[in-house]
């Protein structure tokens, strides 16, 4: 098998506090390899490492033990990032520079001419939704959101192999996460991997091929989503949102149906049953009541559980 | 299509003339107005006031302002040129690109070299102009030999201040070049006057201190120039391969150090 990121035995460690005497093991000795042409999501909940494994791969930091390849070469090979694209989490740049002006600047480090700068960077914010009239304005006036659309171009300047984005939809609007899910996606058509680090499961879901997920530093599971996933299928919960009714009228009566429980919300309620065979129990009651089915939805248990689980 | 990519000089050139926008838009250049309208106004009182000595005046008075300011932004901009581009994290972004750290140093650093190219430039000229208002133009070459050399010696605190930021704090930093360049004026004296005293412990440190610091006392030209002396070829050439040399030096260790950094 042809691994495009290999990742091997990495560990960070952090030293923190005064005389840096306390020690955070960041990474612990993580070994990934990662097969090219797929989106791959790298999940993990807050701390739990996503940040630091990207950070290292870019060189940004030095690991503390173990080593890693891009492409067939060392991290330490500088020349190897023309290959590569990188979206930092929660990017920041030169606020003094247009979105113009920035893609054209990074452009010139890669080596390309005046004319295909400004063809690329046209391209590029276009895709990521950055109007014509934003991109003459200095990037200290531009919103959070704005930022990572601009991360999200620049990381694309020079049609790299593996781009590596660390949460790209953090900050974006309903909208801007729709368009950026489907740039990910037209990635992948061409044939750029996608190495991508989140904590948002629909998006997981919608998008990635294999995922690796960290907890602690550690690798916690690994595989793609459907081996991950597949098996606890059968028994799906569900959540019932019913309307024009209040959790006080049909608590009594919905507590009957085994396992089910009920919270309240604004004009309404939410049921959550463990069966599919409950749905109708909940309905009924919910009419007599005088309320309104609203929606009814499955829970994403398994990957949730898989995120949470010790 | 793969990037073919491109040379460390075309990336360093990149880098360098991105930190001279930056400069221009954060508005470094705006002293200049400070230092016109100084010297403006001094020319006009300095007309009423010294008979016969104003372009002796004028010369002293201009050339320490050059130096002065350009010392000021040397420092100022030299120890948070690089310091903020780790804290805003702008560094990121440019390192995931085929740029190495060194290439980054040398570039920031020539950018901001450049930029107090113009500025010297711009405030030589102000002299030039106010010493001519006064009737002094014979001395033009005077004021353009005292700016080359004040010139290389702000190059040299440059590298200091970017040095001291590659593992400090910018206040610090700015504290420490600002020592640099005091005991680097005097440095040659201090070692004169340990010769004196004659303690064989004074020479010791005294002698250190001079080797380690750059000896700005080969760059200060400034009352010579306000005789109307103009610096010889050999004493521009060694103040320029002096320049040249202790850059070469101060950049070096900076780009050891950055190179080992971990960027928060
Ligand atoms: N510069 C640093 N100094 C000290 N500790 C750090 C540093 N950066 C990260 N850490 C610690 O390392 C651990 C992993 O952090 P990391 O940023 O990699 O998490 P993450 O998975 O990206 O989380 P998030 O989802 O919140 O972005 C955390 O415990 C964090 O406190
Ligand atoms: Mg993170």
């Amino acid at each position: 098998m042809n691994y495009v990121i290999e990742i091997e035995g990495l560990s960070k460690e952090y030293e923190k506090g005064f005389l840096k005497k306390k020690r955070v093991l960041a990474l612990d000795d993580l070994t990934l390899n990662v097969t090219g042409g797929q989106i791959f999501g790298f999940l993990g909940g807050n701390g739990a490492g996503k940040t630091t494994t990207i950070k290292t791969l870019m060189r940004l930091q030095f690991p503390t033990k173990g080593s890693a390849r891009i492409l067939g070469h060392d991290i330490a090979d500088v020349q190897m990032h023309r290959r590569i694209g990188y979206c930092p989490e929660n990017p920041y740049f030169y606020d003094y520079l247009t979105a113009n002006e920035l893609m054209s600047y990074f452009g010139e480090l890669f080596g390309y001419d005046a004319a295909t700068r400004t063809k690329k960077s046209d391209e590029l914010l276009t895709a990521v939704g950055i109007v014509e009239k934003d991109r003459k304005r200095q990037l200290r006036k531009f919103s959070k959101g704005m930022l990572q659309r601009v991360g999200l171009a620049q990381s694309l300047i020079n049609d790299p192999e593996i781009v590596f984005l660390d949460e790209p939809m953090s900050g974006l609007d309903p909208v801007g996460r729709r368009e950026i899910r489907e740039l990910i996606a037209g990635l992948r058509d061409k044939g750029t991997t996608v190495f991508m680090s989140t904590h948002i499961l629909t998006d997981i879901e919608a998008l990635c091929d294999e995922v690796a997920i960290l907890r602690s530093g550690k690798l916690a599971a690994f595989g793609s989503l459907q081996e991950l996933l597949g098996g606890e299928e059968a028994s799906r919960n569900l959540e019932i949102n019913v309307q024009s009714v209040s959790a006080e009228e049909i608590r009594e009566r919905i507590e009957f149906i085994a396992g089910a429980s009920i919270t309240p919300r604004p004009h309404g309620a939410t049921i959550h049953v463990l069966d599919e065979s409950d749905i109708d129990a909940v309905l009924a009651v919910t009419r007599d009541a005088g309320g309104r089915l609203g929606s009814i939805t499955p829970v994403k248990q398994s990957l949730e559980d898989l995120f949470v689980r010790d | 299509m793969p990037n073919e990519g491109t040379g460390f000089l075309p990336r360093i050139l990149t880098i360098a003339k991105n930190a001279f926008r930056e400069a221009v838009r954060d508005r470094i250049l705006y002293n200049l107005i400070v230092f016109v309208l100084l010297i403006t106004v001094s020319a006009i009182f300095l007309g009423e006031l010294t008979a016969g000595q104003e372009s002796r005046v004028i010369i002293n008075l201009g050339m320490s302002a050059v130096l002065l300011f350009g010392a000021f932004i040397a420092i100022f901009v030299g120890v948070s040129l690089v310091w903020k581009e780790i804290e805003k994290k702008t560094v990121y972004s440019i390192f995931s690109k085929p740029v190495g750290r060194g290439e980054f140093i040398i570039g920031k650093y020539l950018g901001l070299c450049t930029t107090l190219f113009v500025n010297v430039v711009i405030m030589c000229l102000g002299v030039t102009l106010a010493l001519a208002y006064v009737g002094g133009a014979s001395k033009t070459a005077s004021i353009w030999g005292a700016g080359f050399l004040i010139f290389l010696e702000l190059t040299i605190l440059t590298a200091v201040a970017i040095l001291f930021s590659s593992f400090s704090t910018p206040a610090l930093s700015a504290l420490l070049t600002f020592f640099v360049f005091l005991i680097g004026h005097f440095s040659s004296s201090l070692l004169d006057l340990a010769k004196t005293i004659g303690s064989s412990s004074a020479i010791a440190v005294f002698t250190g201190i001079y080797y380690a610091l750059p000896n700005l006392s080969n760059f200060s030209f400034i009352l010579n120039a306000a005789h109307g002396d103009v610096p010889t070829v050999s004493f521009a050439g060694f103040a320029t391969l002096y320049a040249i040399g202790f850059n070469a030096v101060l950049l070096a260790i900076t780009v050891l150090i950055f190179s080992k950094r971990n960027f928060k």
